[in-house]
């Protein structure tokens, strides 16, 4: 009976934990959006932000786009060919890549890459006390440490969204065209004819806003919550990274049932 | 890090990410293409018009000449009214045929103008009134099926 009691208690406890980060971290999003004038007013801060997480993480979306983009060459073209209409990979490059690939994909990597980077340096910012010594020093470190780092992050996720999926479709070209020789005219006449402007690319920028600023928050927040140990600061790098993949793939379904219903 | 150097890394950050958008939509998109200046409306009425779809093409000797904008069945005249958004640039006659084809085998769909002789031009908010329905593949397979039963039997009497 009290094995039992005390499960139920901790499953209270942990729900009651959760609901209870969740409303302080909208408690966080707002004040973090009242303080963000600065950031503006202040370019350099935001340049540097707009360095660390954005330049940095060229090198990683470039590679990872053209690595998809290969790999969508090559079994995009090998199942279009069975159906003899190989002409259409252009179409499936892009689609694939402007919808849903180029978002998602750049999304989970910024993740990982920039994202990881600014909850560790929060972190261990507030592990070090350097938060509390700029709060005792009448520096606001919402606006002088926190927005900048949110700001720099969704500025830079919808540019590496866009590369990503530039680099992917010049990977597809590259294995569909040049490699196996599928026609090069055919091959951008059906893409242009297939994906429209509004209806694909700009669904695909907005998406990747959209996971930019949750990412950006959900790095910033557990960098700011985290428990102000070694340990503390490890275990919220990782949280970072899980909850940050969770909410794009969640997200990312929600804002397709809302903008691609097949019409 | 040297200050000026980040500055230029952040600039070159900004300008590939402007060249890649652009790229998707001049390139990888239908920007160009899609974007008339100006257009005018035109109404068709079709009794059957396939796959068709709403942005389907509107070609004339082949060349777009614009888009379908709307798709609407008229519980009247159990019609389909098919609203054409027509580049302003290119004015078609009064006896303009209009038809519903087939690009390839399977392709899309898109509606053929085949120009008439007549003076006037169709104005704008006009409608179409010659028009030719879609191909719809059964009927086409029945029609041809039931010719030939019916030759079969001509051809047995005829012995």
């Amino acid at each position: 009976m009290n094995m039992l009691e005390r499960f139920f208690r901790v499953i209270g406890s942990n729900t009651i934990n959760r609901v209870w980060r969740l409303g302080f971290a909208a408690r966080f999003f707002i004040a973090l959006l009242a303080h963000s004038g600065e950031t503006f007013r202040r370019p350099r801060l935001l340049l540097r932000e707009l360095y660390a997480s954005g330049v940095l993480s060229l090198i990683i979306i470039l590679v990872s786009g053209l690595f998809v983009g290969l790999v969508l060459g090559l079994q995009g073209y090998d199942t279009l060919q069975r159906y003899g209409s190989s002409e259409a990979l252009g179409i499936l490059v892009a689609l694939s890549l402007v919808r849903e690939l180029g978002p998602v994909v750049a999304g989970l990597l910024f993740a990982s890459r920039a994202g990881s980077s600014i909850t560790a340096e929060v972190g261990l910012m507030k592990a070090t006390e350097q938060l509390t010594a700029m709060d005792m020093m009448a520096v606001n470190p919402l606006a002088r440490i926190i927005a900048p780092r949110f700001w720099g992050g969704v500025l830079s996720m919808p540019v590496l969204a866009a590369l990503f999926t530039a680099a992917g479709i010049f990977g597809g070209w590259l294995i569909g065209v040049v490699f196996i020789g599928v026609d090069e005219g055919a091959f951008w006449a059906q893409m242009q004819a297939n994906v429209n402007f509004v209806d694909d690319v700009c669904n695909g920028i907005i998406k990747s806003i959209v996971f930019g600023v949750a990412v950006s928050l959900i790095a910033v927040f557990e960098g700011f919550d985290a428990v102000p140990t070694a340990e503390g600061v490890s275990r919220a790098i990782t949280r970072t990274v899980v909850t940050s993949a969770l909410a794009i793939l969640a997200l990312d379904f929600v804002l397709t049932s809302f903008m691609f219903r097949g019409l | 890090m040297n200050r000026k150097v980040m500055d230029l890394w952040v600039g070159i950050f900004v300008v590939i990410g402007f060249a890649a958008v652009l790229f998707l939509a001049l390139k990888v998109s239908n920007f160009s293409a899609s974007s008339f200046a100006t257009t005018y409306e035109v109404t068709a009425k079709f009794d059957n018009i396939g796959g068709l779809k709403v942005r389907g093409p509107v070609k004339s000797a082949g060349v777009v000449v614009g888009r379908v904008s709307a798709i609407r069945f008229d519980p009247q005249t159990y019609e389909a009214h098919v609203v054409l958004k027509i580049d302003s640039q290119y004015q078609f006659p009064r006896d303009t045929f209009a038809s519903i084809l087939t690009s390839g085998l399977l392709g899309e769909q898109y509606i053929g103008l085949d120009a008439g002789g007549d003076e006037t031009m169709i104005p704008a908010g006009g409608t179409i009134a010659k028009t030719q329905s879609a191909i719809v593949l059964e009927k086409l397979i029945s029609q041809f099926l039931f010719n030939k039963a019916s030759e079969g039997k001509k051809d047995a009497r005829a012995e």
